[in-house]
């Protein structure tokens, strides 16, 4: 009973409802549904990263729509994580073009390192281990994307220094000051 | 050394700052179209440019501006295709991360052509870092009085905004683009209405590529004419070229339309060879849709003639022989390149690319992706190989949009041009699974 009321009474920060009326300002004032995926990332960066029920229940009543229609958009799009993720979320691309360049070694090397599978969260729970198709750095790959910021061309050693740094990184939100 | 259009300045220190850009000749065209010339006339010269759209289907851009409908009291939009998801192309992100200003001075000039009040960019979601820079490059304009009301003075105002997708591939389908942009399911429309009749919010609308939309400002400042002096025949311009996989030099590099293939791969300018000293296997010369080619044939076309980097001489001999420019997303193999396994992650993308609406894509895409798997893996049947063949053609051509076509056309090639190599997989299936194992035809024909 206590979680519930407590996920409940999930809102966005005033610099996160800054952003979101921001968006909603360049869309025709019949059609702020137009609104719908911007407002979702900044639900996932305000939420930890991930979209809960509740926050997307927010987002329908912010946009005075059905919440289905918030599912319906939130489950197409596959930028969008539906349940809890770690701290950071390790995107690495997988396609041809990034297979080319060295992506299997690569997904290796991580799952070794982390010491958990693709779709799975390091015991730590500083990282969730994903993969995604092209991520338009095919000139630059094997990479990968954590949250807005590419790392490319990677190799095992520069792999290990970014889970390095990533693990003292403090995540801020774009709307915080030294974004 | 080829003319540079788009990307003469790109390295210029501070270039995607309004006042650099500004320096060097940027939104000249902005002053030019505005004060100088009507929308109509804006929209001839892009008809006479000669200039194809440069997001894969090469359809005349000037053409799809001019079948825009202007019915009483409808807005009209123009809305710039920036969700570039095709494997192997990375040119827009590269051209809007350097040169913001010059996207977005396109914009304007285009929109000003188009009668549009309110324009948007549309960027693939994984790009949120782009979508800041834009932004800022925006926020720029407006300061400076090239967005906003009565731009220059002219009476002309214009609204300009940027749409950040949720990762999805099919986005890149321009009525899927505008179904999304309308916060729905990225879904194609049935076509007709045509976007130019019925787009976004049920007005008339038209949807560009970014390179397409940033190639308008050198045509409107330098003429057509001159723009179609540059180019081979119906390949006007120049184009900017992605280029990835085992070669020396990865890199987007803008080329002139008719520069050979061999000169392009090979030469220090461009791709610099092939890594590690390796020889090259294949190509894949237009973004993943198009169909691989081996080395002979990407080099020469089967009449024995040099392939060119053109429309027409890429598409020389159709399907059977030839291939596409498409988006200009071009990736080498090299001959330690297992084409089974490769086209297997391409088969992986389509499928979770698929939207799921026309049931031969949805269903082939999976089909197809557990067919290769199952080769790839060393669990084939002879059959399978046919199997792949068939599956692919029932897709083509029986899907609401083109994703159907793409997921099907490099199953279809690897297969045409590969099949040794999968019945190598079939055969030797040991031998196939070992790791780093590749097929060698040589050796393969001597056991």
């Amino acid at each position: 009973m206590e979680q519930t009321a407590s996920v409940n009474q999930v809102q966005f920060s005033e610099g996160a409802m800054a952003e979101i009326r921001r968006y909603l300002s360049h869309y025709p004032a019949d059609r702020q549904k137009s609104a719908i995926l911007p407002i979702l990332h900044i639900a996932q960066a305000e939420f930890g990263g991930w979209v809960s029920p509740e926050a997307m229940d927010l987002v329908a009543e912010i946009l005075n729509i059905q919440p289905i229609e918030v599912y319906e958009v939130a489950t197409f799009y596959t930028m969008f994580n539906l349940k809890p993720v770690g701290k950071h979320v390790l995107e690495v691309c997988r396609t041809g073009p990034c297979m080319l360049r060295g992506s299997d070694q690569l997904i290796e090397h991580l799952e070794n390192r982390l010491g958990c599978k693709v779709g799975e969260t390091s015991a730590d729970g500083n990282f969730t281990l994903k993969t995604v198709e092209c991520l338009a750095s095919c000139g630059t790959g094997p990479m990968l994307q954590v949250r807005e910021q590419f790392y490319e061309d990677l190799d095992p050693a520069s792999a290990d220094q970014l889970l390095e740094d990533l693990k003292a990184l403090t995540v801020r939100k774009p709307w915080e000051e030294n974004y | 050394m080829g003319r540079k259009l788009l990307t003469e300045h790109i390295n210029v220190e501070g270039i995607h700052t309004f006042d650099v850009y500004r320096k060097h000749g940027g939104y000249a065209s902005v002053e030019k179209a505005l004060k100088t010339m009507t929308p109509e006339e804006v929209v001839e010269e892009v008809k006479a440019s000669g200039l194809r759209g440069r997001g894969g289907a090469g359809f005349p851009t000037g053409m799809k501006w001019s079948f825009l409908a202007k019915p009483e009291g409808k807005p009209r939009y123009l809305v710039c295709n920036a969700d570039e998801s095709e494997p192997g192309t990375f040119k827009d992100r590269y051209l809007m991360e350097k040169l913001p200003h010059l996207l977005i001075e396109g914009m304007i000039t285009s929109s000003f052509a188009l009668g549009a009040r309110t324009s948007y960019i549309y960027i693939r979601g994984e790009l949120l870092y782009v979508l800041r820079i834009l932004e800022k490059a925006i926020a720029e304009a407006y300061a400076n009085g090239f967005l906003g009301e009565n731009i220059l003075g002219s009476g002309y105002s214009l609204d300009l905004h940027v749409h950040p997708g949720g990762g999805a591939y099919i986005c890149g389908e321009e009525t899927a683009l505008l179904e999304s942009l309308e916060g729905k399911r990225g879904n194609p429309r049935n076509k007709p209405p045509f976007p130019a009749v019925w787009g976004l919010y049920g007005c008339p609308t038209v949807v560009n590529n970014v390179e397409s939309i940033a190639t308008v400002p050198w045509i409107i400042t330098n003429t057509a004419a001159e723009y179609a002096k540059i180019g081979v025949g119906r390949s006007a311009g120049t184009k900017l070229i992605s280029a990835g996989g085992n070669i020396n030099k990865p890199g987007v590099y803008e080329i002139d339309l008719g520069i050979t293939v061999e000169e392009f791969i090979y030469s220090d300018e461009y791709c610099g060879g092939i890594w590690k000293g390796r020889d090259m296997k294949a190509v894949i010369a237009g973004g993943s849709s198009v169909p691989i080619l081996p080395k002979e044939l990407i080099l020469k076309t089967a009449a024995g003639e040099d392939r060119l980097m053109t429309y027409e001489s890429l598409s020389d001999g159709g399907f059977a022989t030839g291939t596409m420019l498409g988006s200009g997303g071009f990736f080498v193999m090299d001959d330690q390149t297992c084409i089974v396994r490769h086209t297997w992650t391409l088969a992986r993308f389509y499928h979770h690319e698929s939207c799921g609406q026309c049931s031969p894509c949805r269903e082939g895409t999976g089909w197809m992706e557990k067919v290769l798997h199952r080769i790839e893996h060393g669990h084939g049947h002879m059959h399978d190989i046919d199997l792949l063949v068939s599956v692919a053609k029932q897709i083509e051509g029986n899907t609401i949009c083109p994703l159907g076509d793409a997921a099907a056309w490099p199953v279809a090639a690897a297969v045409r041009h590969f099949r040794e190599e999968f019945e190598w997989h079939v055969k030797h299936p040991q031998a196939a699974t070992a790791p780093g194992a590749v097929f060698n035809k040589a050796e393969s024909v001597l056991a």
